[in-house]
């Protein structure tokens, strides 16, 4: 398995790079993404869900480090952390390869994966991946967002999430075939291009054996959630 | 002694005489006033056959935060130099930074290493070092110098250069003042670099919103909004897509001065004045006018052209155009530069009287770029609602008979190139994001946010098709060949290059000494970008071979293509960009000339 602490150094050791390269062209750059850190059901649970991801290096070829998940009550429920080597393949296009890793609820699942991440046109943003795990388990994720700008500064951006997988399996209480749909509507107000806090509702609905299981266990399979939240970057 | 803050250049009053060690020791002394509301703080002057140039860190406030700019001897902009034709300059540049620098004479034929440009001419100016500068003056008029290290020139390294000619010059004039405008931001140069990098429309808050797309429907109907906006949407492209970088940043200076309080030249009643505009921004293009003047083009890129009467023109980055206008009343004019994307301007004032000011003008409406930007020149009438106007002017050549086309390949000297437009393998993968299918000779289209104007306004712009040269074409020779250069680049990573080569991949341009060359440049982008070739003058076919215009930097419009005639005169390693500071990293050629 991969040691993920390994990864920072390396990773910071990217960063600093572009202080001794001086004006090139294509400077080891690092841009630090948190796409969403918001707070769900609130008043109830306050569940907190965050959506990050960090890359580093060149135009064409960078590291990615991708995490999501829910904290809620004092205790991670939810973890997931990706760690990818991007190499772009056309003008708007990004192939992907690396590990995932599905760190909470425990038991954890190790996965490889291949991704390709863009833009289509009609400006749908598109992240989508391949997962293959052990025991010949193989996963699927479709991602796409969208951004309908009212103003330079008030966006609205729909997205749409799915997760497929080819195999039951109980311990993670997931179903084979489609396992859940997701579809976020944030409202955000950049306040500067690397700010922006939002309001927003994010409806979640698990489907086939997973909702079977869901339903054993007496958790809800169908959870619409009103939130708020930061978008940031830098 | 106050003769180097004085304001007034003309060469009747201006004392002579003055060496370049007094007007340092002035400078040294004397803080400058920059931001305060004296009309004396045009750039200084400094004139001579020796100079010593220092470079420094300076505070600089233009924005009401202190901020640290690079300045050549204490000044933002640099000091007007002041040379005469004939003679033969010396100048010590002084390095004071922490960090390698250069100075770089643009547009002045020298010998290669005295060009300035560090890892071609000569491998810099290490911290703490000088370095002498020494050549001859073989040519006058108007031009400007700038470092050519790192992203230097963005924080206050450039500064006017004159040339007084051996002969009388063909015009006349009372008053002389440059009118050097330049672009300013308090974030730091390799801060810009990086957020473009990051989010290439970081800058750009005129982006499409719902609200267009409803009032586009309303007026054309939802079906033919919707197709109209199908090429952008399917190339993932945007029409609003004018400056990388924008006023949400900039100030725009002209002569040092933030647009509140503007610099200021004055002028007696009936007196005719001489203008030297001179584009020394980073990346900034700009539509100059002064309201209620009409004026006289008369020189382009420091080089007499045949004069030409117009409202308005479009200045390129590291353009130079010299005009003259004559105010015949006792009022103030403001001489107005607005960026090409309108998110701001320079500002100054023609007066009698310090005291006494012009109306500013509104901003015109911010450009939309047209199909024929994007190189469809073919099908060019999609217009939609374009601001800047409907009708795309399609250039034709004077003597569109095109005499010689087709011989080797080529056109005839001055008329433009008859080579196909080819696409080389390397313009194709994730680094190019466009390529012009149908770019035109677009020589009489006066570019995106000017045409129309004359119907709409009033007002009659500039155009290269008007440039042609006061004297006669010196190498009257055909091509002997032609070489075909393709701007490109990724907007959204944003990535630049030349043919699909970025500067560290390419090989160098290998010229033959003595040549005759024609250069045609075919931009694959949706930006325009101001191509510079350092060293040979660069002699722009607009459709006459016996006045050809001789230019130092050229503009390529988007989607459109442009050629020049190149005389390889100047033996050496030569460099060849865009002189948008922040394309200039890839979109770089070395030019070997042997």
């Amino acid at each position: 398995m991969i040691n993920v602490k390994t990864l920072f150094p390396l990773f910071f050791s990217l960063i600093v790079l572009p202080v001794i390269a001086g004006v090139k062209d294509d400077p080891v750059l690092a841009k630090m993404m948190v796409n969403q850190l918001e707070i769900r059901d609130i008043g109830d649970d306050n569940i907190t869900v965050w959506d990050a991801q960090l890359w580093a290096g060149q135009d064409l070829q960078k590291l990615w480090l991708k995490s999501e998940g829910e904290y809620t009550n004092g205790a991670t429920e939810e973890s997931e952390l990706q760690v990818l080597y991007s190499q772009a393949v056309a003008p708007y296009w990004d192939v992907q390869f690396g590990w995932r890793g599905d760190l909470k609820p425990s038991p954890d699942r190790h996965w490889l994966a291949l991704g390709v991440q863009g833009l289509t046109p009609y400006y749908f943003e598109i992240d989508t991946a391949l997962f293959v795990g052990n025991h010949g388990r193989v996963a699927a994720r479709i991602e796409a967002e969208y951004e309908l700008l009212f103003t330079q500064q008030l966006i609205l951006s729909p997205e749409l999430e799915m997760n497929f997988f080819s195999k039951d399996d109980v311990e993670t209480e997931t179903g084979s075939g489609l396992s859940d749909l997701e579809a976020g509507l944030r409202l955000r107000y950049e306040i500067r291009r690397e700010i922006a806090p939002y309001i927003g509702v994010n409806w979640s609905r698990k489907v086939g054996k997973t909702a079977d299981f869901a339903r054993d266990e007496g958790n809800s399979v169908d959870i619409t959630e009103i939130l708020i939240g930061i978008r940031a970057w830098f | 002694m106050n003769t180097c803050r004085q304001p007034v250049l003309s060469r009747r009053r201006f004392v002579t005489g003055l060496s370049s060690a007094t007007a340092l020791s002035i400078l040294g002394s004397t803080p400058l006033l920059l931001g305060s509301k004296r009309y004396s703080d045009a750039p200084p002057v400094m004139q001579g056959k020796l100079f010593d140039l220092n470079i420094a860190y300076q505070e600089m406030n233009f924005t009401g935060s202190p901020s640290i700019a690079t300045t050549i001897s204490g000044a933002l902009p640099a000091p007007i130099l002041r040379w005469k034709e004939g003679e033969r300059v010396t100048l010590r540049v002084h390095n004071n930074l922490d960090q390698t620098t250069s100075i770089h004479w643009h547009g002045i034929i020298l010998p290669t290493d005295m060009d300035g440009v560090p890892g071609l001419s000569f491998g810099g100016i290490p911290p703490g070092e000088s370095f002498e500068y020494q050549f001859d003056l073989l040519q006058s008029g108007t031009y400007w110098y700038h470092s050519h290290s790192g992203f230097q020139e963005q924080t206050g390294m450039y500064g006017a250069i004159i040339i007084d000619p051996i002969e009388p010059e063909p015009f006349s004039y009372d008053r002389d003042y440059v009118v050097l405008l330049s672009d300013w931001s308090d974030e730091s140069p390799s801060n810009i670099y990086n957020k473009l990098k990051k989010l290439s429309h970081y800058y750009n808050f005129r982006e499409r919103t719902l609200a267009d797309f409803f009032e586009e429907a309303d007026e054309h109907g939802v079906a033919n909004a919707w197709n109209n906006r199908r090429m952008w949407n399917q190339m993932r492209m945007s029409d609003r897509d004018i400056s990388d970088v924008t006023g949400y940043t900039y100030t725009f200076l002209m002569n040092g001065q933030a647009p509140a309080d503007g610099w200021i030249g004055l002028f007696d009643r009936g007196q005719k004045v001489r203008l030297r505009f001179i584009n020394a921004a980073a990346m900034t293009f700009f539509d100059v006018r002064i309201p209620g003047l009409r004026m006289t083009v008369i020189a382009a890129d420091g080089q007499n052209i045949q004069p030409i009467s117009i409202d308005e023109f479009r200045i390129g980055v590291a353009e130079t155009y010299d005009v003259i206008v004559e105010p015949e009343s006792d009022t103030a004019y403001t001489i107005f530069a607005q960026s090409i994307d309108r998110t701001g301007y320079a500002r100054g004032t023609l007066t009698p009287h310090p005291n006494l000011k012009a109306d500013i003008p509104a901003l015109d409406p911010a450009p939309i770029l047209t199909h024929a930007d994007m190189g469809m020149g073919g099908q060019g009438a999609h217009e939609g609602h374009d601001m800047s106007g409907s009708g795309m002017p399609t250039f034709k050549m004077k003597g569109s008979e095109m005499p010689g086309a087709g011989m080797m390949g080529t056109g005839q000297a001055g008329f433009g190139s008859s080579t196909p437009v080819k696409h080389s393998t390397t313009e194709f993968g994730p680094h190019v994001d466009m390529r012009a299918d149908n770019p035109n000779y677009r020589l009489d289209d006066p570019g995106v946010g000017l045409r129309n104007h004359l119907q709409r306004y009033d007002r009659t712009v500039l155009t290269y098709a008007d440039l042609q040269n006061l004297y006669k074409t010196q190498d009257t020779r055909e091509p002997q060949r032609e070489i075909q250069l393709h701007l490109t680049g990724n907007m959204s990573r944003y990535m630049w290059s030349i043919n699909g080569t970025k500067f560290a991949d390419a090989e160098p341009l290998h010229l033959s000494y003595g040549e005759r060359v024609r250069i045609t440049l075919v931009n694959d982008t949706m930006m325009n970008h101001p191509i510079h070739l350092h060293g040979m003058w660069s002699e722009l076919e607009t459709g006459d071979d016996h006045y050809i215009a001789r230019k130092h930097t050229v503009i390529v419009q988007p989607g459109a293509k442009i050629s020049y005639l190149v005389t390889a005169d100047a033996i050496g390693r030569w460099a060849y960009h865009c002189h948008l500071l922040y394309h200039m990293p890839g979109m770089f050629r070395e030019v070997i000339v042997s």
